[in-house]
């Protein structure tokens, strides 16, 4: 591997996504990911490949949809108003089960809301969003080496599974400066070339169709149900999640991207004051990493969630303890990042409220 | 200067838009990368920008960052009235302000951390530009701390804007040094 | 302040500083848009709708009613407005992304319905507020971040022209090109301004100035520069024209 170069997130994750092997990628510019459309706009032409700036996000993600159909790896990357235009897109490609990967650079919301980093999309990215029953798979970094990493990942879950893989970052991560080494361009065996399905002209062949519908209700459940079985195996397979200092906790902070990173700080401030804390940390948002937090109920005194938000994830969190040791949440919104000491007092006080 | 080096640092550097705090925090980064330490930048994006004070965060450790962001920093380097007013209740006792003292004009109330002042607008003129200032800082900054060698610093520079403007560099880096020099003695 | 008083801030701006960058002719045009409703004494009975881009304070600086409507949308929230309350005034101040981008399908149908409404149009050829990104009315070979190698009509296709393509639409009852390079200039875009809103207080329908402006800090410009550049690049591709007047002559 190369040696480690600095780069700011936005660009770490489009130079990686080029790496994965994305060939087409379409956007529309939007703070804080604009570094992302400007990167992949100057380094696409560069190495051949195609760079479009649609009119709008609501354009830019049927070009995703049209490029999927065609089995190409395509992306577009955005930040929350522009992931909420995508919606309806997003809805039709994963109805349609075509591999794509989005990126939401996750600012303070709702409507325009601020350019500050924020973690208020989880309802959006795990829930749905869009209409329908469908499942986004979504990951979500905590430092900029497992962004990068991530985007390999990323479009190898779209096209195992057919299904469009949403990268949740934030303002913070996507302006964060740190040293990455980006893994080298993967060769082009080892991008599957989905002959099967994808819409390239029938030549000799049967023709290939794809949609997102069925106008029989039966039909259309039998689709539905084929695709939660996809989402099944997902979920058996797919989960990914980091353990922090687990082994001897006493709580349990569980805190994604960002937050998770912010986190070990914390901890490390709350051991020194004798709490012995740990964390378990969700990459994988969808599929949730259920069954280490059930686990963990078993054995601490509390599970803590911590949210650049209102309090999103803390209801998956909540569901995976099931009432068997306190869960408090503690959350900042509109753009604020809780710092480690706000979170070790919030912390402090959560935990003489229970000994 | 006998003290022991220590390596875990989070720095936050602040000052006008244009002073060049980003690229003194860049800068650093850079040379901590160099010395294969763990290191963050981030930066203060978005309206704040536009108005007041600039600031970046830089976190250096010998093992893994956790928080990139920074309540209570180890140091702080100020580079106008501002930034001393905003940062200097947040050092964490022990730790370290540094003042460009060309323009501030006050000094700080804390009892409880180190003081280093430098004149880099002066430093800086001498040496035939202002613009260098940021530079002046950094090498006294690196003087203070030892948190990286200047020699990692003279080469993340040389990357940065060597190739370019050659020029520009042979002034950056008797700034850095000039500012080393400034804090010998305090 | 000393001396006499050549002319004092109108009356439907608020004492709100400014916060765009130096050089910038918003700020000529949010004037002239507050005059015009000073002199037409619109300002009590008029709701703004401004956009996102540069100008999503503007409601900050007009003392008016307003809102800010999603990117792009600011016509259809401005519909909104006047159909449920037909007796005011309701204008619209966007810029190219927000307007001949994100926004067309909205702009084409509103002024299609001949909605009885005013936009302001501010067409700086480039994204402004995230930075200078390419905007549709970037012109052929102009380098932006996101089209760094300058804009090839191949692939990026041409500069859109707003006001040609509102043209052929009969709800439209006043649409002018003008811009704000020198003093001649700024009065005959006040004029603009003018009947635009005299066409909305009329019910003629739909009613859109599109002023060629600039944008010194995206362009890498200084502000002299870039109104050099503006009357060089920008008019040659955007002529200055009156394309529909159903307004006639206003004292
Ligand atoms: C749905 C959505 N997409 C993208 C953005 C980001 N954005 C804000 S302003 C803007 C473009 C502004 O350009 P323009 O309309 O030309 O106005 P200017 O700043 O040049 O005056 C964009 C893309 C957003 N706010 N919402
Ligand atoms: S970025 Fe451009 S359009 Fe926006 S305020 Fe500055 S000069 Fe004006
Ligand atoms: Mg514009």
């Amino acid at each position: 591997m190369a040696e480690k170069i600095l780069l700011k997130g936005n660009e770490a994750m489009a130079e990686a996504a080029l790496r994965a092997g994305c060939q087409v990628y379409f956007g529309y510019p939007i703070t804080p990911q604009s570094e992302l459309i400007e990167y992949m706009a100057k380094r696409m032409p560069e190495i051949g490949r195609t760079f479009l700036q649609a009119e709008s996000e609501v354009a830019a993600v049927n070009m995703i949809y049209g490029a999927a159909c065609t089995g190409t790896r395509v992306m577009t990357s955005t930040s929350s108003p522009g992931f909420s235009l995508m919606m309806e897109g997003v809805s039709y490609i994963a109805g349609a089960n075509l591999p794509a990967v989005f990126i939401n650079v996750v600012r303070g919301g709702p409507g325009l809301g601020d350019i500050q980093p924020a973690q208020s999309d989880y309802f959006q990215g795990t829930k749905g969003g869009g209409h329908g029953d469908y499942r986004l798979i979504v990951l979500s970094p905590a430092t900029i080496q497992e962004a990068v990493n991530m985007m390999f990942d990323a479009f190898d879950l779209a096209d195992r599974y057919r299904n469009p893989v949403l990268i949740i970052a934030d303002g913070l991560l996507g302006q964060m400066m740190e040293p990455v080494e980006l893994p080298d361009f993967i060769t082009p065996d080892r991008i599957p070339n989905h002959e099967g399905w994808a819409l390239r002209g029938k030549g000799s062949r049967e023709q290939h169709t794809i949609t997102s519908f069925d106008l029989d209700p039966v039909k259309l459940e039998e689709m539905n149900l084929k695709n939660y079985e996809t989402y099944q195996k997902i979920q058996e397979n797919e989960v990914r999640y980091e353990e922090y200092l687990m082994d001897d906790a006493e709580v349990a902070f569980v805190a994604y991207g960002t937050m998770g990173r912010i986190l070990k700080t914390t901890i490390r401030l709350a051991r020194e004051a004798g709490i012995k804390a740990g964390l378990i940390r969700p990459i994988s948002l969808w599929p949730f990493p259920e069954k280490p937090i059930r686990e963990a109920a078993e054995k601490v005194k509390m599970v803590m969630s911590v949210e650049m938000s209102m309090g999103q994830m803390v209801e998956d969190v909540r569901l995976a303890v099931s009432g068997k040791v306190p869960t408090p949440f503690y959350g900042r919104t509109g753009g604020i990042v809780p710092t480690p000491t706000e979170v070790f007092e919030a912390l402090k006080r959560e935990w003489e409220a229970l000994v | 200067m006998n003290r022991p080096v220590q390596k875990y640092h989070s720095t936050i550097i602040s000052g006008f838009g244009g002073q060049g705090v980003m690229l003194i925090g860049q800068t650093l980064t850079s040379a901590a990368m160099m010395e294969k330490l763990y290191v963050t930048w981030i930066p203060s994006y978005g309206p704040e920008m536009r108005g007041g004070t600039a600031n970046c965060t830089v976190v250096i450790d010998e093992t893994p960052i956790g928080s990139p962001v920074i309540d209570r920093p180890t140091d702080v380097i100020a580079m106008n009235i501002p930034s001393l007013l905003k940062f200097e209740k947040t050092i964490l006792p022990g730790g370290t302000l540094l003042l460009n003292t060309s323009v501030i004009d006050r000094e700080p109330t804390r009892a409880d951390i180190r003081v280093y002042r430098v004149n880099a607008g002066e430093i800086a003129g001498k040496i035939g530009s202002d613009k260098v200032a940021n530079m002046v800082i950094l090498g006294a900054f690196v003087g203070i701390t030892r948190v990286v060698s200047l020699e990692s610093v003279r080469l993340a520079l040389e990357k940065k804007i060597g190739e370019k403007r050659p020029e520009l560099l042979a002034m950056n880096l008797q700034a850095l040094k000039a500012g080393e020099n400034a804090i010998a003695g305090q | 302040m000393k001396g006499i008083v050549a002319f004092k801030r109108p009356d439907a701006l608020t004492s709100k500083e400014f916060t765009y960058c130096p050089g910038c002719l918003h700020g000529v045009a949010h004037r002239l848009v507050a005059e015009i409703l000073d002199e037409m004494k619109l300002t009590d009975q008029t709701i703004m709708v401004a956009p996102v881009g540069c100008s999503v304070f503007a409601y900050e600086f007009f003392d008016v009613d307003g809102t800010v409507a999603p990117h792009g949308r600011a016509t259809a929230v401005a519909t909104g407005i006047k159909r449920s309350l037909p007796d005011r005034v309701v204008f619209t101040y966007q810029g190219d992304g927000d307007l001949a981008a994100i926004g067309t399908a909205e702009t084409i149908h509103t002024a299609n319905r001949g909605e009885k409404i005013t936009t302001i149009f501010i067409n700086n050829a480039i994204y402004g507020m995230t930075g200078g990104q390419m905007a549709p009315t970037s012109l052929v070979g102009m380098k932006t971040t996101t089209s760094p190698y300058g804009r090839k009509a191949d692939s990026e296709g041409y500069p859109i022209h707003v006001c040609e393509l509102l043209q052929n639409l009969n709800g439209v009852a006043y649409l002018e090109r003008v811009t704000l390079l020198t003093p001649r200039d700024i009065i005959t875009a006040k004029k603009a301004i003018k009947k635009a809103f005299t066409a909305q207080v009329r019910g003629l329908g739909y009613s859109l100035v599109e002023i060629v402006s600039t944008c010194p800090t995206n362009w890498g410009l200084s502000p002299v520069e870039s109104l050099e550049w503006a009357k060089q690049k920008m008019l040659p591709e955007f002529p200055l024209k009156v394309f529909i007047d159903k307004v006639g002559d206003v004292k």
